[in-house]
């Protein structure tokens, strides 16, 4: 079975992206089943459903998604083994664009788009960072000029990537975006030992554990200030 | 190389490839004092603190470096070999199977082919094919040859070298910029030879093309319908290094169609633009007629058709007259159309 872990902001496109090129695996007979990830709510798996794709979602409540990621993978392999998937995608979308879920030895797509601006990749790091291809969508909406900024600045951040554009809506790119992500050799049994290619963050504070009130005496654990000495060019 | 380009003054990699700037900025490296350390000093200098705070992976930053330099080596490269003297399609299949009739369809450098054929019929893919150089490896089977020969994957993989620029009806500019700082950024990122000279350029085509004249300081989000059209035209014939340019119909209102066309073939561009409009089809040199995902047909524009041509555009400037008459508060009159 191949894994495909796919990454990106929320409403970048990742479920259009990915319905797009399941359809192209589809012809190609290959079974491609899906497990979204997300926060508090999420219908899409009723769209995967539609399209005849096995699909199962995982809701993190409180916890970042890309945590519980990290911790459900394991299940996640399991379950996509059982459903003799050919390929297995998993769908999640960080809170704080700080996290990865890449894993070493496993391919990670992150889906960002043109709308979101052109210091998005400056934003976003590690998930677009580490990335192996990097999915640029609604390309179709804005100018050709904002486009060709954009996927500069998505190679200077990240100039080892494959930089594929795709249309969610025409699919435009998909079928060329689904010859990249299938490996005949890979067989993924199990995750059990792998790594995650970059650290998520250590954003353990009175906060994190449900504290609400507001005052220097109730803030515990990794607390952070901001410089107010300094010019805030860093911030 | 890895290893030599670690032990080079940041200073002399800043000199011999200044683009590393936006490298640094874009991964919030601050590298102003450090000229005279070198990258491996540099990177070492960072505490362990601003690594983790910025999410920094410094072990693999000189490879990186690297790969971007050789990225944008490599597009300026292209820039100058100007590459693409012809595009050429195969013939592959329709939707059924049914193998296309044509036997070669050959576009050049300032050459006009309009796309005709209803919703759903296969523009999309037949685009799509174009901008991976397919090489009967998509679903319609057909391949493109550039320069006559099989093309170069950096077609396919370079992410700064897209074949195919795109000019579509439903977009817009979204970021806060005034027209010249938009026009700047984007010369900078392309890494224009003459920024100044490029943006005056497209400042007086965009000008020469929008029914109302814009000042460099309108914010480009304040912009018209047609005057952002008449920037998008401009500053994708003159600035971007895409020699294939595809447009999904120009509406006509408040921009100088005939203008904008003659702008993108005199740059040199490969001219497709996909349309029902009969004054732009007939702009073109030729026509596809696209059905069930295959190309039917390809028709030269006839003489006849260059007649009617004629009379379209006549229709075309008399309706952009009385458009302009309106909108500088003049009353109309029966004798303004003559047809």
């Amino acid at each position: 079975m191949n894994l495909l872990v796919v990454s990106g902001p929320p409403s970048s496109g990742k479920t259009s992206v990915i319905l797009r090129t399941a359809a192209a695996f589809k012809n190609r007979g290959l079974k491609t089943g899906v497990v979204k990830f997300d926060c508090l709510y999420t219908d899409d798996d009723l769209l995967y459903e539609k399209e005849g794709i096995p699909v199962k979602k995982g809701l993190s409540g409180a916890l970042c998604p890309d945590h519980f990621f990290a911790s459900n993978i394991e299940e996640v392999v399991a379950w996509g083994k059982k459903q003799e998937l050919a390929i297995l995608i998993t769908e999640s979308a960080g809170l704080c664009n700080r996290c990865s879920p890449y894993l070493d030895g496993v391919k990670g797509i992150c889906v960002i788009d043109n709308l979101s601006g052109i210091n998005t990749p400056k934003k976003i790091g590690p998930m677009l960072k580490t990335a192996d291809i990097v999915v640029i969508t609604k390309g179709d909406i804005v100018s050709q000029a904002e486009r060709e900024v954009f996927t500069a600045r998505v190679t200077a951040v990240n100039p080892g990537a494959v930089v594929m554009h795709v249309n969610g809506l025409s699919g435009q790119g998909a079928y060329e975006l689904s010859t990249l992500l299938y490996d005949e050799e890979q067989d993924i049994d199990t995750l059990e030992g792998r790594k995650l290619r970059f650290p998520m963050p250590s954003a353990l504070c009175s906060y994190c554990l449900g504290e609400t009130r507001i005052g220097e005496k109730f803030q515990l654990g990794n607390v952070k200030k901001v410089d107010w000495q300094e010019s805030n060019r860093d911030m | 190389m890895s290893q030599s380009i670690r032990a080079k003054k940041m200073g002399e990699l800043m000199e011999k490839y200044p683009f590393l700037e936006d490298f640094f900025l874009q991964n919030r490296l601050f590298t102003q004092n450090a000229q005279d350390f070198t990258l491996e000093q540099y990177l070492n200098s960072l505490s362990e603190e601003e690594i983790e705070e910025k999410a920094l992976d410094i072990r693999k930053i000189p490879e990186e470096m690297e790969d971007y330099i050789r990225q944008v080596e490599e597009f300026l490269g292209i820039r100058e070999e100007q590459s693409v003297s012809s595009l050429t399609i195969l013939p592959g299949y329709t939707k059924d199977k049914v193998p296309e009739s044509f036997e070669k369809l050959r576009l050049v450098p300032s050459q006009i082919t309009s796309i005709v054929g209803p919703t759903g019929s296969g523009k999309s893919r037949l685009l799509a094919d174009i901008e991976w150089t397919a090489q009967a490896d998509t679903p319609t089977g057909r391949t493109i040859l550039i320069n006559d020969k099989k093309p170069d994957l950096k077609w396919r993989f370079s992410s700064n070298n897209r074949l195919v620029a795109q000019l579509s009806q439903n977009m817009n500019f979204i970021m806060d910029l005034g027209v010249r700082e938009f026009l700047e950024m984007h010369a900078q990122s392309r890494m224009a030879a003459q920024p100044e000279e490029t943006i005056r350029r497209i400042m007086d085509a965009a000008n020469e093309l929008a029914g109302e004249k814009f000042s460099e300081n309108t914010p480009v989000t304040g912009l018209s319908g047609g005057q952002s059209r008449a920037l998008m035209i401009a500053d994708t014939a003159i600035l971007s290094a895409s020699p294939i340019v595809l447009i999904d119909e120009i509406e006509n209102a408040g921009i100088d169609r005939e203008k904008a066309l003659k702008l993108l073939v005199s740059e040199d561009k490969i001219v497709l633009i996909a349309t029902h409009d009969p004054f732009l089809a007939l702009m073109a040199d030729q026509r596809i007629v696209i059905q069930n995902g295959g190309i039917n047909r390809i028709l030269p524009t006839n003489s006849e058709e260059k007649v009617l041509l004629e009379k379209l555009s006549d229709m075309d400037r008399t309706i952009q007259k009385l458009r302009s008459d309106l909108r500088s508060g003049k009353a109309l009159q029966g004798t303004d159309i003559s047809l």
